[in-house]
């Protein structure tokens, strides 16, 4: 790890400098909130937003993304055969994503690159991709990452990690890729003696202004049985709407419905994002559907996260504490409240048989 | 602070939970973020206690009515109520299993609104009167309610529940000369290309969360168009044109029957003005049918039915 001085100005350039070399996603402004995207030529980088309302999963995993080509048209080469649809791979740099969704990419990686599964669309986007984050100094009262695993100035899933000093930032440059970026970017001023310091007060700033938690120390120590079974789901789930706005704006939700779609002789298969949250995610072919209501859905979607997710993956939660399902779910469904059912559900007679 | 509403409310629900007039209870928790409150359904008199009733009450929930076949009792206030005379119309609640508490309404917080006027995160809300004070990245700011309501809030003529079997409150006075329709109007008069300019740009950046059409109480149907599978009516994918199918058919599905209670924008992840897509047809449906959803116990809305001093200068 290397430490590096810049100025605004330095970063300016530096994003100037990073389009020749580089593909530049940016939070950019959109109605009364910030989503990531390409930024656009002559754009400033505007780093101003808390957050971005959608999480920065859109830019490894978009929303709907064209996976095969297919033509019916026999004037064309390969027509009648479905092929790779054309994709841009070539280095991109992500600007400005904060620490929980930098950290969010290394909590989805084991489902979409392990030993028997690699997910070519999701890998290769991910692998030409450098992050480049903004460390937060004045997290928001929902934000509860530091008991999720993360914090304000958690530099997992990051290459560089830019955090705001005095009339410039201190820039961690972690990994080669970070390397490679801050040289094409023209960063080289090693940051000045005491900065490791200074960081390290900033650090321990943020980390005591996030006033909110998760609790799920003793979730790991319950069976998954008591807990499906737990008489709380129906009271928990009651307010859920079974709409898709948790599952979208999160970091770490993974699910997507494959559908081809054809106009005349061209036809492609993309995948869209799906959300466990509606009654046809889990909608057999023969009419039966397995999770019949929403206490089975919020429930599924919480197992997921606070429990399936530790067991399966070893350890941990499946959620990065960004807090922005909890700031924008229109009925108030709280994860931080449901985990802490679950952490302190203890069934009545787990030794009576 | 316990307002005399919520007083009200609760005592009104332990006693017919007590009394066993009604099997459940349907009504707000308070909210465990700012500026929210969570529906909850009671079953035991003790839980009325955690009963709440205040600003931050804007889900309809008529919504949580359809498909109920216990006794319910529910908190009304004046949108809720004419949603639920419409779900009586439509046969989705029965009259007699339902005691419908009366909510005299005084408007919603949006809490967009209040975040914006505090410049980010809201760290903590509360109402004082005609106020809201609230605290964010700056201090504790002090807000007047009519500035930061619900845009269907400032426009509303039904606060007072149109339809009740007690009320928790006294009926507080409706607004007068309030210009409802002044957004239409605008949109009427744009140029057809710029009119169509006008519904893009309010639907960029829809993620098809359905959002809107859960949280509207009018969105009961089993199964939605754009969820059919055999056959699939609708794309999936984030298509320009799938997107606008999904918003406008919506709209036209709530035709004579939507109650602009705001359920729809209120629930948006992403901010888009979706009643925009359903008040035209409000504003039609006044014009031609004078009608209003949703007020007449009993009659059906004026696109469901035939009558034959039905204005008929449209077809041609």
């Amino acid at each position: 790890m290397r430490l590096l001085q810049l100025s605004h100005s330095d970063l300016t350039r530096g994003v100037e400098a990073l389009r020749k070399a580089f593909r530049v996603e940016a939070p950019l402004p959109e109605r009364d909130h910030f989503v990531f995207g390409p930024l656009p030529a002559g754009a400033a980088l505007d780093l101003s937003a808390a957050n971005t309302r959608l999480s920065a999963k859109s830019v490894i995993y978009p929303a709907s993304e064209k996976m095969l080509r297919v033509s019916l048209d026999p004037a064309k080469e390969d027509h009648h055969v479905y092929r790779e649809a054309d994709k841009d791979y070539s280095p991109r740099a992500v600007l400005g994503i904060r620490p929980c969704d930098a950290r969010a990419f290394t909590l989805v990686k084991p489902n979409f690159d392990n030993r028997e599964y690699r997910d070519p669309y999701w890998v290769r986007s991910y692998e030409c991709s450098t992050f480049v984050g903004l460390a937060c100094k004045s997290p928001c009262s929902t934000c509860f990452c530091t008991s999720a695993g993360g914090g304000p100035f958690d530099t997992a899933g990051l290459d560089v990690l830019l955090a705001e000093s005095g009339e410039g930032f201190i820039a961690q440059v972690l990994t080669e890729k970070g390397e490679a970026l801050a040289a094409a970017a023209g960063w080289s001023a090693a940051a000045p003696e005491g900065a490791e310091a200074a960081l390290s007060a900033m650090k321990a700033e943020a980390d005591a202004r996030i006033v909110s938690r998760i609790e799920t120390e003793k979730i790991p120590g319950k069976t998954i049985l008591s807990l499906f079974d737990a008489p709380f789901w129906d009271d928990a789930a009651f307010a859920c709407i079974n709409c898709g706005a948790c599952t979208y704006l999160c970091p770490t939700c993974w699910c997507f419905d494959i559908q081809d779609e054809a106009h005349e002789n061209e036809g492609v298969r993309m995948r869209n994002w799906d959300s466990c949250m509606f009654p046809l995610f889990t909608l057999h072919g023969s009419g039966h559907n397995p999770r019949p209501n929403k206490t089975a859905r919020v429930r599924q979607r919480f197992m997921h996260k606070l429990k399936y997710y530790g067991d399966k993956y070893g350890g941990g939660i499946h959620c990065t504490g960004c807090g922005r399902c909890v700031t924008h779910c229109p009925v108030n469904i709280d994860i931080r409240r449901i985990a802490s059912l679950m952490n302190g559900y203890e069934p009545d007679n787990a030794c009576a048989l | 602070m316990t307002t005399q509403l919520t007083e009200n409310i609760r005592k009104i629900a332990a006693r017919l939970l007590s009394e066993k007039t009604v099997d459940a209870v349907i009504g707000f928790r308070e909210g465990s973020v700012p500026l929210m409150a969570e529906p909850v359904i009671i079953r035991d008199p003790k839980d009325a206690e955690g009963l709440v009733f205040d600003s931050f009450c804007g889900v309809n929930l008529a919504n949580y009515l359809p498909g109920r076949k216990e006794r319910i009792g529910i908190a009304a206030k004046g949108c809720d109520s004419r949603n639920i005379v419409t779900h009586l119309v439509e046969n989705q609640a029965k009259r007699e299993n339902l005691f419908i508490i009366g909510v005299p309404c005084t408007g919603m917080a949006d809490r967009r609104k209040v975040r914006k006027a505090l410049g980010g995160d809201v760290s903590s809300a509360r109402e004082e009167g005609d106020e809201i004070v609230a605290a964010g990245p700056a201090g504790e700011v002090r807000l007047a309610k009519k500035e930061v309501l619900q845009d269907n809030c400032k426009t509303c003529t039904h606060r007072n529940p149109v339809i009740s079997d007690e009320m928790a409150g006294e009926p507080v006075p409706e607004q007068e000369g309030v210009d409802r329709y002044a957004d239409v109007r605008a949109v009427e008069a744009l140029e057809n290309e710029a009119r169509w300019k006008h519904f893009e740009e309010i639907m960029s950046g829809c993620i098809r969360c359905y959002a809107c059409r859960n949280a509207c109480p009018l969105c009961y149907c089993p199964t939605c168009f754009v969820d059919d599978s055999k056959p699939q009516w609708v794309g999936k994918s984030l298509d320009k044109t799938d997107t606008r199918t999904f918003h406008f058919l919506r709209a036209f599905h709530c035709a004579g029957r939507c109650t602009d209670c705001g359920a729809c924008e209120r629930a948006c992840p992403v901010g888009i003005p979706v009643r925009q897509f359903t008040k035209k047809l409000l504003k039609d449906c006044e014009e031609l049918y004078g009608w209003e959803a949703g007020v007449l116990p009993g009659v059906r809305p004026p696109l469901d039915v035939f009558k034959l001093d039905d204005p008929q200068d449209f077809i041609r």
